[in-house]
């Protein structure tokens, strides 16, 4: 730190710079490096071939979107209760399974097969009562075993983990076994023109988009705009000079818990109706989740949207732009992600210290 | 000090363990050999790579969910060097893929090790979390290092005679390598490093400030428990003769975690009494139906009792046991010092 002191004459941001520790200067021009090659290629893709560029685009934007819905319930979790709920992704499945039976019973056993479609009601049934039994789910976790162990958060880690165990091997039991998906209403259109290039998109995976949207939006104004937020907001810096202003904040915390719960029974539902409702989508959800906030920081709304946008475009691209033969390793991508914001920020982009 | 209570308590330890050691020692002699295979042999390894998660917990406060897929990268790479079905044309000595394996593991445990060593706690946990499943997705979908089903009929040097019919060679081998690996923590624990990463587990914004370089201390006690974890990675597939993305998945991964819990997360010996634990109950609940024989749910529900009443594992309460014995011999309740390196919660 031997250049903090402002030397005269020199302008104020080679100051700056120096102030700079040599090491952080170098990984911050490597990173910088990076970004500017990853864009150089993506643009040179891009201009080989707008369409693929424009829907791939979209593919990632509306993944993003089902990664948001499913990562901010994660978040708001851990932002208030420091718990790290390692079921959130078996919860993610259960919403999927849950939905997908009771369709099956709605629509008298018709398969729903690829592209198969439902009567509004079918879908919209089943997706309430998935988000609320999990929801419902989630709320007795916490109340039964998370509750009684606040403050120990490794130890509330592991006790979701044995959950997560549980509901795996029990899923595997009481479920089917192949990845079907759940019909999407049939008043929405298969597709919609986007008006470039002459190009239809599938309109399911914009209403996904639009929902995380109008999910983000809806958690913003309730954290920053009601009695409920502002009291959120207080615990998350100080629980118990909270509660010794006569708050019940075990009762934000449940209703915290079940919002959380219900956002994972939600995206499991958008998903399974998108993508497909799977075994392994607990392993992957939480991985998603977890990736998403690692990136953005933990407990942070903003930085759940930036991270989700991130995995997201990532994933998307990743699969299609890289050279032919290596497109198999776009796992590879998202870990080099992970790396490049942890060597700048331990904590995530929008992450502070506990 | 040679209290009688503290006598009995020391003999409530040295002599179970001892009579463990003979048990093993004579256990070609003692089980079938499809019991010393797919029990015991297997418990061997399964606490390798236990102990590496509890060498890590335990002494540096790291608890890292990433062990399992270092010991898979240490097994796909050994795989893919030696001659095997799928997976490379390559094929090496079985020895030389083996050093590789662990050479190769290593050395990406010290780079995991460098990005997640500044990051502390349930942070570390859910960033190893990440790299296990992303280890797990990228063997799945490079099928050029997987194979199509996995790697299959790996070459094994001549000593590991095969695993089914004649297990013994194995059984030693496995024997040999958890005890140098225990003995050589157990050694550490005294050296220098070892009492550096100790100072760390405890407080690491103290040690940064007496000049000790924190990450570095982290990221190298990350090296060596992924060089533990290799060599239960080439254990384990030497043991299954075979690899596949299926071997380091979530709930293989979650497994790990598991014997280290249930055996105790704070106290090396821990991981293979949990490990013993853990290959009992699957060889027996495979054999009757409990709850459908499923013996994830058996297994998960015993896990959540032993967080939820026995932080410390078994381990933990066969402590309280020997304190309970001690006290009653000393008559009176003493206060007594509770042995070095065990904390009864971690931060």
């Amino acid at each position: 730190m031997s250049g903090e002191t402002a030397v005269a004459g020199h302008p104020a941001w080679r100051t700056r710079l120096a102030a700079v520790p040599p090491r952080t200067l170098a990984v911050r021009v490597l990173i910088a490096l990076v970004l500017a090659f990853v864009a150089a290629w993506v643009g040179y893709k891009a201009a080989g071939n707008p369409r693929t560029f424009v829907v791939v685009g979209l593919n990632g934007l509306t993944l993003a979107g089902l990664y948001f819905v499913v990562a901010s319930g994660f978040t708001l979790i851990f932002g208030l209760m420091r718990v790290v709920n390692m079921a959130h992704g078996s919860l993610y499945m259960l919403a999927g399974f849950f939905a997908l039976e009771l369709q099956g019973r709605l629509s008298d056993g018709g398969g729903s097969g690829f592209g198969s479609s439902s009567t509004v009601g079918d879908w919209v049934l089943p997706l309430v009562v998935a988000c609320l039994g999990v929801a419902v789910i989630g709320l007795v976790m916490q109340q039964v075993f998370l509750r009684w162990n606040q403050g120990q958060d490794l130890r509330q880690a592991l006790i979701t983990i044995a959950i997560s165990i549980i509901i795996a091997d029990q899923t595997l039991a009481h479920f089917p076994g192949v990845a079907e998906d759940i019909a999407a209403p049939d008043v929405f259109p298969d597709s919609v023109a986007i008006g470039v290039y002459g190009l239809t998109y599938p309109f399911f995976r914009i209403f996904v988009l639009l929902v995380a949207i109008a999910v983000g939006l809806a958690l913003w104004a309730m954290i920053k705009r009601t009695r409920f937020g502002m009291i959120v907001r207080a615990g998350v810096d100080d629980r118990q000079m909270v509660s010794a202003l006569g708050i019940n904040i075990q009762l934000v915390f449940a209703g915290a818990f079940l919002l959380g719960a219900f956002l994972a029974g939600l995206g499991g539902v958008l998903g399974g109706t998108m993508i497909s409702v799977n075994k392994g989508n607990d392993t992957t959800y939480l991985l998603f989740s977890l990736i998403v906030v690692i990136i953005g920081g933990m407990g942070s709304l903003a930085g759940a949207a930036i991270g989700a946008l991130a995995l997201g475009l990532v994933d998307a691209f990743g699969d299609v732009y890289l050279p032919t033969g290596y497109t198999n390793y776009s796992v590879l991508l998202i870990f080099a992600l992970l790396v490049l914001v942890l060597a700048v920020r331990p904590l995530g982009l929008f992450g502070r210290p506990a | 000090m040679t209290r009688p209570a503290l006598v009995v308590e020391r003999a409530l330890w040295w002599i179970p363990g001892l009579a463990i050691v003979l048990v093993l020692l004579l256990a070609p002699l003692l089980f079938t050999d499809f019991y010393l295979s797919a029990v015991i042999t297997k418990a061997l390894w399964l606490g390798l790579a236990a102990a590496s998660l509890i060498f890590l917990a335990g002494y540096a406060g790291m608890i890292s969910l990433g062990q399992v897929a270092l010991y898979g990268i240490a097994g796909f790479t050994m795989a893919n060097l030696a001659a095997a079905d799928g997976g490379s044309p390559i094929a090496w000595n079985p020895w030389l893929a083996a050093l590789a394996g662990i050479l190769v593991a290593t050395g990406v445990g010290l780079f995991f090790g460098a990005i997640a060593s500044r990051s502390y706690g349930i942070y570390f946990l859910m960033i190893t979390l990440a790299f296990a499943v992303l280890a797990f997705l990228f063997f799945g979908q490079v099928t050029q290092l997987s194979g199509f089903g996995g790697v299959n009929n790996v070459d094994r040097p001549d000593i590991v005679s095969n695993p089914v019919t004649d297990p013994a060679n194995l059984f030693y081998i496995a024997l040999g390598t958890a005890a140098a690996v225990y003995l050589l923590i157990r050694y550490l624990e005294r050296t220098p490093f070892g009492l550096a990463l100790q100072g760390v587990r405890d407080d690491p914004s103290r040690m940064h400030a007496l000049g000790y370089n924190v990450p570095l201390l982290r990221m190298l006690a990350f090296g060596l428990g992924a060089f533990v974890a290799a060599l239960a990675g080439v254990l384990s597939v030497w043991w299954n003769t075979r690899i596949s993305p299926g071997s380091i998945d979530l709930p293989r991964t979650l497994d790990v975690l598991i014997i280290a819990v249930i055996g105790g997360l704070y106290r090396l010996e821990g991981a293979w009494v949990g490990a013993i634990v853990f290959a009992v109950l699957d060889n027996w609940t495979r054999g009757i139906d409990v709850v459908g024989g499923r013996f994830n749910t058996v297994i998960g529900v015993i896990f959540l009792a032993i967080v939820l009443l026995s932080p410390g594992g078994l381990m933990g309460i066969w402590q309280s046991i020997t304190d309970f014995v001690g006290r009653r011999f000393a008559g009176a309740a003493s206060p007594r010092p509770r042995p070095a390196g065990e904390r009864a919660h971690p931060s």
